[in-house]
């Protein structure tokens, strides 16, 4: 087999997909390294990500429902809103710091060995998917326990992963590049989480945001269309979604995907520099 | 057949000079820089960035490899050696130039590249494996063959933070010898392991070359190139200055290396190092250097000059001077006699006798002491050099052993005869 390389300056290598699609065993093996590592030396293991999430949500249902007195949608069990909310938020959040800090976690290998730059990003998904999937499971376990049937809308629910997927994609990509040339936004990345959790509606549902003058700004944020289509999905029709806004959600998450990208692809060559 | 065709390969990085350290940089430097521009008049913003320096990590090079070479690279550090090996393993690209490369590369910069401490030694094998760039049926396939190398059998299944570095490093360089490419990019992994692994290493890598692959090596180790290589590239401040015959560049790059820190002066006694009792005006060493060769070996007689300006009148003054290997062991600490000095220039003098350092690289250091117990002003690491080895009558060509190397009266002669009938 002969094969070919041209290194040159600001060459983009034009199979660089292909490339990428050859490394795909080493996609698979850096993520079971993620998987595995996360779960090794802690005391709990797996418990850990049952715990968090049950107990985030505890201390949620009792300070905005008790406390606040906040009200969910009609019909829809408080707890379970805010779980489903916080499902779909934290597969967001984990995907989108890991993905942040792919590059510089992983520096010792960008110094040291070629592959596509894309894969460290890409296998740095795992960990969050892993735990998303553990997370579903509990929720599917408490809507038995609150006796709310799900509904069919359930068969979108891989549309508004993969959504959430490409929004995580999109700025934490751009947060990557970002985060070798500078290292505070490392120190910027858990504070943009901390504030996604209040402005997006997981403890609350977005029909509060109905009609208000800060409407069409709020539609703006991409997460709100996907966790909202998310708890459609999960909750059933009683759950506040307008159908309208996964259109622009769609659009704002991809054309933000792809200038990351083109960003990425265009400094990646040049990481090693700065590490 | 040529395999690797580089033309006009330069790197460039720029250095800034107002960064204390070349750590990354900050939003903060951003801001206050823009916040300099909007405030400062053109003038002002024009000296900041003089301030930014390009620094030419290569410059020009170009060179063609030719399908089963055995290529080893020599140079200073900081002569662009590494800098070269990133490129062609395309872990960061040329500023300007074009590199083409015929078949498949992998590039062994570090032992055990991303070995992660937490998991076992199996897991690590197809992990490494991996990011070398081998596929999962590949490692299958010489997974016995790995551990065997390495000689890990017990400690598969135990996490590599368990292993000794011994260990580690065995590992990480069987994982690597069983990789097959057409083109092997080998950077100083040898600095690493004991003797025994050493050879390991190097029986791998004639392995290779001989297999008819290509090889490119950097080390700093000129019997191992001289052993391995067959055609060499002699690096300096960027530039590929020479190629060719593995003897004719080594010879070339011994002739050269011999000058490091061999003399320092300053003329004007206000810019003198120092402080307000004495102030350093030069240091040197003058070397007879032995058969008109302009190198230091360990027969070549040397003499260490120091002056320095004295400001005190009547201060008892001496002399200490330490020499360390470049590794930093002390060799030896001598000094001169305490005396009253009146106000002017006063000069030391420092005989090292040939036939007494072994060779190596040292390091020296001078200090003014007062009343023979004040430490007026240490000059450190003032001198660096090198002494190269040279023998006479002698066949064995390992590393002599020792810190010193002296001619001592040391003979044999026969004192019986046994006589037979």
């Amino acid at each position: 087999m002969q094969h070919t390389t041209t290194i040159k300056a600001g060459g983009s290598e034009k199979d660089y997909w292909k490339d990428l699609w050859r490394n795909k065993q080493l996609l698979l093996i850096l993520s079971k390294r993620d998987i595995s590592v996360r779960y090794k030396q802690t005391l709990l293991g797996v418990a850990w990500s049952v715990l968090r999430p049950i107990m985030t949500m505890t201390v949620m249902v009792f300070v905005f429902s008790y406390v606040a007195k906040l009200k969910g949608d009609e019909g829809i069990p408080y707890p379970l809103m805010v779980l489903c909310g916080i499902t779909i938020w934290t597969f967001f959040a984990n995907t989108f710091s890991q993905i942040s800090n792919s590059i510089l976690i992983n520096s010792n290998l960008v110094s040291k060995v070629y592959f596509p730059r894309l894969l460290m990003p890409l296998s740095s998904v795992a960990v969050g998917f892993v735990d998303f999937l553990i997370t579903l499971g509990i929720f599917l376990i408490l809507t038995v326990f609150f006796h709310h049937p799900l509904s069919w809308n359930i068969i979108y629910l891989p549309a508004f992963l993969l959504l959430a997927f490409i929004t995580s994609m999109g700025f934490g990509l751009f947060f990557a590049v970002l985060n070798v040339r500078f290292r505070d936004i490392g120190q910027l990345i858990p504070f943009i989480v901390q504030v996604g959790f209040y402005v997006c509606p997981i403890a609350y549902s977005s029909r509060l945001a109905q009609g208000t003058w800060y409407e069409k700004y709020y539609n703006l944020n991409p997460m709100v269309g996907i966790i909202d289509g998310f708890k459609w999905c999960l909750l059933g029709n009683k759950a506040y979604f307008n159908p309208n806004s996964v259109y622009s959600t769609a659009i704002i998450s991809v054309v933000i995907l792809i200038l990351s990208l083109i960003y990425f692809r265009k400094k990646e060559n040049t990481f090693v520099d700065h590490i | 057949m040529s395999v690797i065709t580089a033309e006009n390969i330069s790197k460039k990085y720029i250095i800034d000079h107002k960064q204390k350290s070349s750590g990354p940089s900050t939003f903060r430097d951003i801001f206050s820089e823009s916040f300099d521009k909007m405030f400062s008049s053109k003038k002002k913003s024009q000296s900041h960035f003089d301030e930014k320096e390009e620094f030419w990590a290569l410059k020009d090079v170009n060179f063609t490899i030719d399908q089963g070479d055995r290529i080893g690279i020599v140079g200073h550090n900081g002569a662009g050696k590494s800098t070269l090996l990133k490129i062609l393993s395309r872990i960061t690209e040329p500023s300007t130039g074009q590199i083409t490369i015929d078949g498949r590369v992998a590039s062994l910069l570090e032992v055990g590249t991303g070995f992660h401490p937490e998991l076992t030694g199996r897991e690590n094998i197809y992990l490494n494996g991996a990011i070398l760039g081998m596929a999962k049926s590949e490692i299958k396939q010489s997974f016995d063959a790995i551990v065997d190398f390495a000689g890990v059998e017990k400690f598969l299944d135990t996490p590599v933070k368990r292993y000794s570095s011994g260990m580690y490093v065995r590992l990480g360089f069987a994982i690597a010898a069983h990789l097959n490419p057409e083109i092997l990019i080998v950077d100083e992994v040898l600095a690493v392991g004991d003797t025994e692994f050493q050879k390991k290493c190097l029986g791998k890598m004639r392995d290779v070359s001989e297999s008819g692959r290509t090889l490119l090596f950097v080390s700093h180790n000129l019997t191992a190139i001289q052993a391995l290589c067959n055609k060499s590239f002699y690096f300096e401040k960027g530039k590929l200055i020479d190629q060719g015959e593995t003897t004719h560049i080594v010879t070339n790059y011994l002739s050269k290396v011999s000058h490091k820190t061999l003399e320092r002066h300053w003329d004007d006694v206000n810019n003198a190092p120092g402080n307000d009792q004495v102030r350093i005006k030069s240091f040197r060493l003058l070397a007879e250097y032995q058969d008109n060769l302009m190198h230091i070996d360990v027969r070549t007689p040397m003499n260490f000059q120091f002056e320095f300006w004295n400001m005190e009148e009547g201060a008892n003054l001496n002399l200490s001077m330490h020499l360390y290997t470049f590794t930093g062991e002390c060799i030896f600490n001598v000094g001169t006699a305490s005396q009253q000095f009146g106000k002017g220039l006063v000069t030391g003098t420092c005989e090292i006798p040939g036939h007494f350092l072994n060779d190596g690289s040292y390091v020296v250091s001078m200090m003014i002491v007062k009343d023979t117990s004040t430490v007026l002003y240490n000059m450190e690491e003032a001198l660096i050099f090198d002494i190269e080895d040279y023998r006479e009558n002698v066949t064995w060509y390992g590393k002599w052993p020792g810190y010193i190397r002296p001619n001592l009266n040391f003979s044999i002669r026969q004192t019986e005869h046994i006589v037979n009938d």
